[in-house]
């Protein structure tokens, strides 16, 4: 049996048996909240699984490994700022938002300002988020599959977008988790297992120590130490990149409903330190994988494949651990791929079914089976966005593609989030105008940045996109665009300030204090609790 | 207006006091540090050479700097955690405290609706 026939056997028997669970726990899936948050009833250590598999993308596994393997220590800024990132959510985020939240993270910014515009600029970022996320996933999955079956890269993508359409429209949110966990301890053991075979080799003998050393013996000493200074921009460009990383987290949708999957602030809490743990133990696997695959693969065939590297992780699988290993490990990539842009559409078509669609265009009366008609129909219209701006993503790093959505949440979402719990004065305008401008500047930056307009020909492997000189010269535009955004809420707020007065008579805004409360003890209904039996001994209400 | 009225009692508890004082003392401190830390690597390798010494092998100073923030990250959360885990009695007794001045203040009834 050739190793390609092999690798095809596993490859269904993967998709066969995801395909399978989503089968069963579609026909738990009952009610529009099992499709949106798993019913709300989900354990600590589950969630914190989940968010694991959520977070474990194709960027972590295929680009972090990639870029490491290719430009060596500038790619471990990903994992440093990908774990770090879990402070702010845990900090600052995460348990006011499972307070105030319901379904989606309109529904927590709607909980002080229920307008229709903010929940309109908030499902309108959590698409754009959502997609930018998606074409770096399914550019890795392009990748990986080209690798894998020799397909071509468009075809490649397409196959995979049409399976993730089918499985997201048949499972649901109840699907994705099950699947996420599932996948995030696969993918685990992969890449143990795949760390250990490096470490196994003859010259590195179990220490890692030499893998560096070999490293900078055999590939040169700019593989290990940081890149030297190059001047004001591209350092400011390091900057602005671990800006997006740290504060991206807190503002991904798909991650953020996480926390409204579980039944109280300690459940949310435990399910953030699995879920940080297996994280950080991954990302501390990623530059033995990285100069591993430097290593025993070498640069020149890792871009060769694929000129950004995303396909480094499973050719070392191929070059270590033979035919099976390698199925094994694309297998686990192909899962994490379609396990994340699942999440991802659940998220995104939350947002426009629930958020837009039933409270800004039904004005809040749409039946269950409407909600979920207009969830399925948005899903399948995102999917096929994201595959459409996926194709001339082709020659990009997963892990870089990700860094730009993480930017864009970065901008869009966390000033908003923030203030929305911490800023007594912050109003409706202000929410709005902070969404809006910082999505837009960030988009608009992304645009004129050298990632977009590429100059006539730019170095390979970037192909030309736009052919003009950049005028951002900046490659991540998180140092500009996050500012921007605060800037967009204070402004917003000040200027509205007189009409928040009227929204507040009218009910339309509610009061910080009652904000500040519920959010801080997660108390929901206030009479209730108040007036009915002992305090003490009555379960919170969630 | 009434319901603004209960949600401020909850607010003037002492026990909700007690909750909000001893989340802003360790969440900004907490905060600061990890920020100022965090940064520190990106802008010590962006505009300078400093951590480029070799020391255990090839391993430089910025990988142990690095390796030094999952340290952090970890400690940090285990911190937190323990401590927020100990404020949620806080709550309880901020809606028994809030439930018991009500009583106290519309002469002993406390069930109005």
């Amino acid at each position: 049996m050739s190793d390609r026939v092999i690798s095809i056997i596993f490859f269904v028997l993967i998709i066969a048996l995801t395909l399978g669970i989503t089968a069963w726990a579609s026909r738990q899936n009952k009610s529009t909240s099992d499709h949106y948050v798993a019913g709300g009833g989900i354990k600590g250590w589950q969630n914190g699984l989940a968010i694991s598999g959520d977070y474990l993308s194709a960027a972590s596994f295929l680009g972090i490994a990639g870029a490491i393997s290719l430009t060596g220590f500038s790619g471990f800024y990903l994992s440093i700022g990908f774990l770090v990132a879990y402070l702010v959510v845990l900090l600052l985020v995460a348990e006011p938002l499972r307070n105030l939240g319901k379904y989606t993270l309109a529904d927590m910014l709607a909980s002080r300002f229920n307008k229709p515009s903010v929940r309109s600029a908030a499902a309108l970022s959590t698409i754009a988020i959502s997609m930018f996320y998606m074409i770096a996933q399914l550019n890795g999955a392009g990748a990986l599959i080209e690798l894998l079956l020799g397909l071509d890269y468009v075809l490649s993508v397409i196959l995979i977008g049409i399976l993730m359409t089918i499985y997201i429209v048949a499972g649901g949110m109840v699907a994705t988790t099950w699947i996420q966990i599932v996948k995030a301890v696969l993918l685990i053991a992969g890449s143990l297992t795949l760390s250990a075979f490096v470490l196994a080799q003859p010259s590195i003998g179990f220490n890692p120590v030499n893998l560096f050393n070999e490293v900078e013996s055999q590939i040169g000493s700019d593989m290990v130490v940081p890149p030297p200074p190059a001047g004001l921009v591209a350092g400011l460009d390091v900057i602005s990149l671990n800006i997006a990383l740290v504060l991206g987290t807190a503002g991904l949708p798909h991650i953020l409903i996480r926390f409204l999957t579980v039944p109280d602030a300690r459940t949310a809490r435990s399910s953030i330190i699995t879920a940080t743990w297996i994280i950080g133990l991954f990302y501390l696997l990623t530059p033995i994988l990285g100069y591993g695959a430097a290593l025993f693969v070498g640069q020149d065939a890792i871009a060769a494949q694929n000129p950004a590297g995303n396909t480094a992780a499973p050719q070392l699988a191929e070059a270590l651990g033979g035919p099976i290993f390698f199925a094994f490990i694309s297998a686990v990539a192909f899962a994490t791929i379609v396990a994340v842009v699942a999440g991802l559409v659940v998220a995104a078509s939350s947002a426009f079914a629930h958020d837009f669609y039933t409270n800004v265009i039904r004005g809040g009366n749409a039946s269950e089976q409407e909600q979920f008609r207009a969830a399925r129909f948005t899903a399948v219209g995102i999917s096929i966005a994201a595959l459409l701006l996926a194709i001339p993503a082709q020659n990009l790093n997963v892990a870089f593609l990700v860094a730009l959505a993480f930017a864009v949440a970065a901008s869009a979402n966390v000033p908003v989030i923030l203030l929305t719990i911490f800023w007594r004065r912050f109003n409706t305008t202000g929410a709005v105008t902070g969404m809006l401008i910082g999505l837009f500047s960030c988009i608009i930056l992304i645009i004129l940045s050298p990632n977009v307009m590429t100059g006539p020909s730019p170095e390979p492997p970037l192909t030309p996109i736009i052919p003009i000189d950049p005028i951002f010269p900046f490659v991540y535009p998180a140092l500009f665009s996050v500012p921007l955004g605060f800037l967009g809420c204070y402004l917003g707020t000040i200027l509205g300030g007189r009409g928040a007065e009227r929204e507040r008579e009218q009910g339309l805004q509610t009061d910080y204090d009652e904000i500040y409360v519920r959010s801080l003890t997660g108390i929901s209904n206030i009479e209730q609790e108040l007036h009915e039996a002992a305090p003490q001994e009555e379960p919170r209400t969630t | 207006m009434e319901r603004h009225e209960e949600w401020v009692r909850v607010e003037r508890t002492s026990a909700f006091r007690e909750l909000t004082q001893k989340r802003k003392a360790f969440i900004l401190p907490a905060t600061i540090f990890f920020l100022v830390f965090y940064f520190g690597l990106p802008f010590l390798t962006a505009f300078t050479t400093v951590l480029d010494v070799n020391v255990i092998g090839a391993i430089n100073l910025a990988y142990i700097y690095a390796f030094a923030q999952f340290a952090m990250t970890w400690i940090l959360m285990h911190l937190y955690v323990s401590r927020a885990n100990g404020w949620d009695d806080l709550v309880d007794r901020a809606r028994h405290e809030a439930t018991q001045d009500e009583a106290g203040s519309t002469g002993g009834t406390g069930r109005l609706e």
